[in-house]
């Protein structure tokens, strides 16, 4: 039982990262109509300029100065690119930003290698905070939950609370009105890339240590990412955050289910090793877990095409 | 104030303003009128830069032409839409809030007066805008337009679909926006208030400009009546 809460845990820290950079990537969405292929690639630079940081002044200061960093590259993105392929369309701007993270990737290379480069946990928080069921939990794991919620609440403290927030919330669905009323709604449209992207970067800082920092984490996370914006319904920030805690559950736990559909009949006096397919139904849960996401995306999109709070069709 | 002149617009390739030229005075309300698809949402939102368009279009002493959005709202132009377009998640209040300018002072206009006018806004300050009736929607569209205090307001189509009552209190708002010193440009498909309280009138045909002049020499005109405007 306790091994359960364990995963789950771990569940909810990986679905906190998840909806860190998924909550960026749907407010972009909705906002400009760009689906940003590249929002992955910034979760990687975040994570290896913190990696920079922290071989020059130690874990620290990465925390803030690496996701502005990355935040700046994001605003400047949009402002001397994005925006002025926006004007040629929507195919236009999908190949952008899917050069982009080309781009990146390549830079990344060139500058750090092909190999995993050594960021790892700050030794101040590299200890066992509690055990649970004879397994220690790292206290850096709670570190990132608190540096994630503390995140949101800001965020949410901003939107809701702000005059910028209620310019942001209105630029959502009517940007065209909200410049007709005087508001500079480009010079917003930057700022919620550089939010964005500025978010997928702090993603990047924590994340980075905890799992692995090496040039393909874009693009193992970003089809991830994809994949939460989808379930939750693009442009929806509550079908985000849903999505990500149930895509971080799932992920998570199924790893740790050590039995297989064969097993599960046979407790209730089926025999699975006879029929059709037999191959596939001994599988253990654990080793499909990394497709179970996908096959949750392809079960939401059967089921209800615009996602679980969606509520556009593009 | 305002001086349009040969502007023109395309979609695509299709040319749908066609060399107009368009004069609003201080404090004058001027209707811009025609059957659908004439042109006349385009030409006000070129004016407001939300369409391409090229020629001429003065306001004071400066060039709209070639601003954004924007930066034609702080030069003092305020713009409702057809679709009124109010903000649905946010409170009335807010929506109101929104419609002041960023840095700029106190104006002829603030929420206060929007609530005495309505009291329906008051009641519903803190509701959702999108809860309110299409009518209250369009008094607080307009609403929030005027806390940035423009100097010249352009109305898209405030009467359509909305009942007998709603369209007095429209015809009685439009009328105070002038009482303050604002110029207000009209736009209606039928004649519903424009006759009414314009001092100039413009009927458009094809997207050129077939009438300009008073209420009164539109209404001897039958033959244009006929041909443009009616149905």
């Amino acid at each position: 039982m306790e091994g359960w809460i364990f995963f789950l845990f771990n569940g909810i820290v990986y679905g906190l990262l998840l909806f860190m950079m998924s909550s960026g990537l749907t407010l972009i969405f909705s906002m400009m109509g760009v689906l940003n292929f590249a929002h992955a690639s910034f979760y990687m630079l975040g994570a290896y300029f913190a990696y920079q940081i922290s071989t020059i002044t130690g874990f620290w200061p990465g925390l803030i100065v690496a996701p502005v960093l990355v935040g700046c590259i994001g605003a400047l993105v949009e402002r001397y690119f994005l925006r002025t392929v926006h004007r040629h369309g929507h195919v236009a701007e999908l190949l952008f930003t899917f050069g982009l993270a080309m781009l990146i990737e390549e830079a990344v290379v060139l500058i750090w290698g092909r190999n995993p480069v050594p960021y790892t946990v700050p030794p101040d928080l590299d200890f066992a905070l509690f055990q649970i069921g004879g397994m220690s939990y790292s206290a850096y794991k709670i570190f990132m939950m608190a540096v994630s919620i503390t995140m949101f609440v800001f965020l949410y403290g901003v939107i809701a609370r702000t005059r910028i927030g209620q310019i942001i919330q209105a630029a959502l669905t009517h940007p065209e009105t909200v410049g007709t009323l005087g508001h500079n709604v480009p010079r917003i449209f930057m700022l919620v890339f550089g939010a964005g992207t500025g978010l997928a970067g702090l993603a990047g800082v924590i994340g980075g240590n905890a799992f692995v920092t090496e040039p393909g984490m874009a693009r193992a996370l970003g089809t991830i990412v994809f994949v939460v914006i989808i379930v939750g319904g693009l442009g929806s920030l509550t079908g985000a955050f849903i999505a990500s805690l149930l895509i971080g559950v799932i992920q998570t736990t199924a790893v740790a289910i050590d039995v297989s559909l064969t097993d599960i009949f046979a407790t209730v006096g089926l025999d699975l090793r006879n029929v059709p397919l037999h191959e596939l139904w001994s599988k253990r849960i654990s080793d499909v877990a990394p497709i179970l996401p996908y096959l949750f995306m392809v079960l939401i999109l059967v089921l209800r095409p615009r996602g679980l709070l969606g509520t556009r069709d593009s | 104030m305002l001086q349009v002149r040969n502007l023109n617009a395309y979609y695509g390739k299709s040319h749908v303003i066609d060399g107009i030229d368009l004069d609003v005075e201080d404090g004058q309300i001027v209707s811009l009128m025609g059957r659908n698809g004439v042109g006349r949402s385009t030409t006000i939102k070129a004016i407001m830069g939300l369409v391409r368009a090229n020629g001429s279009i003065r306001f004071g002493d400066r060039e709209l032409l070639g601003l954004e959005p924007h930066q034609i709202a702080h030069c003092g132009i305020g713009y409702v839409p057809e679709n009124r377009d109010i903000f649905p998640s946010l409170s009335v209040r807010n929506n109101l809030l929104l419609g002041v300018k960023s840095g700029s002072g106190k104006g002829r206009w603030s929420p206060e007066d929007a609530y005495e006018l309505f009291p329906v806004l008051r009641e519903r300050a803190d509701t959702a805008a999108g809860f309110l009736s299409g009518g209250e929607q369009q008094m607080l569209a307009i609403c929030r337009t005027l806390m940035g205090d423009p100097d010249l307001v352009m109305v898209d189509e405030p009467t359509e679909g909305l009942a007998p009552l709603m369209v007095t209190k429209v015809k009685e708002l439009l009328l105070e926006i002038a009482r303050r010193g604002a110029s207000i440009l009209l736009v209606e498909q039928k004649l519903t208030i424009a006759p009414e309280i314009s001092e100039r009138l413009y009927v458009m045909g094809h997207g050129r400009i077939v009438f300009a002049g008073t209420p009164a020499e539109l209404e001897a005109d039958h033959a244009l009546r006929k041909e443009w405007m009616e149905v």
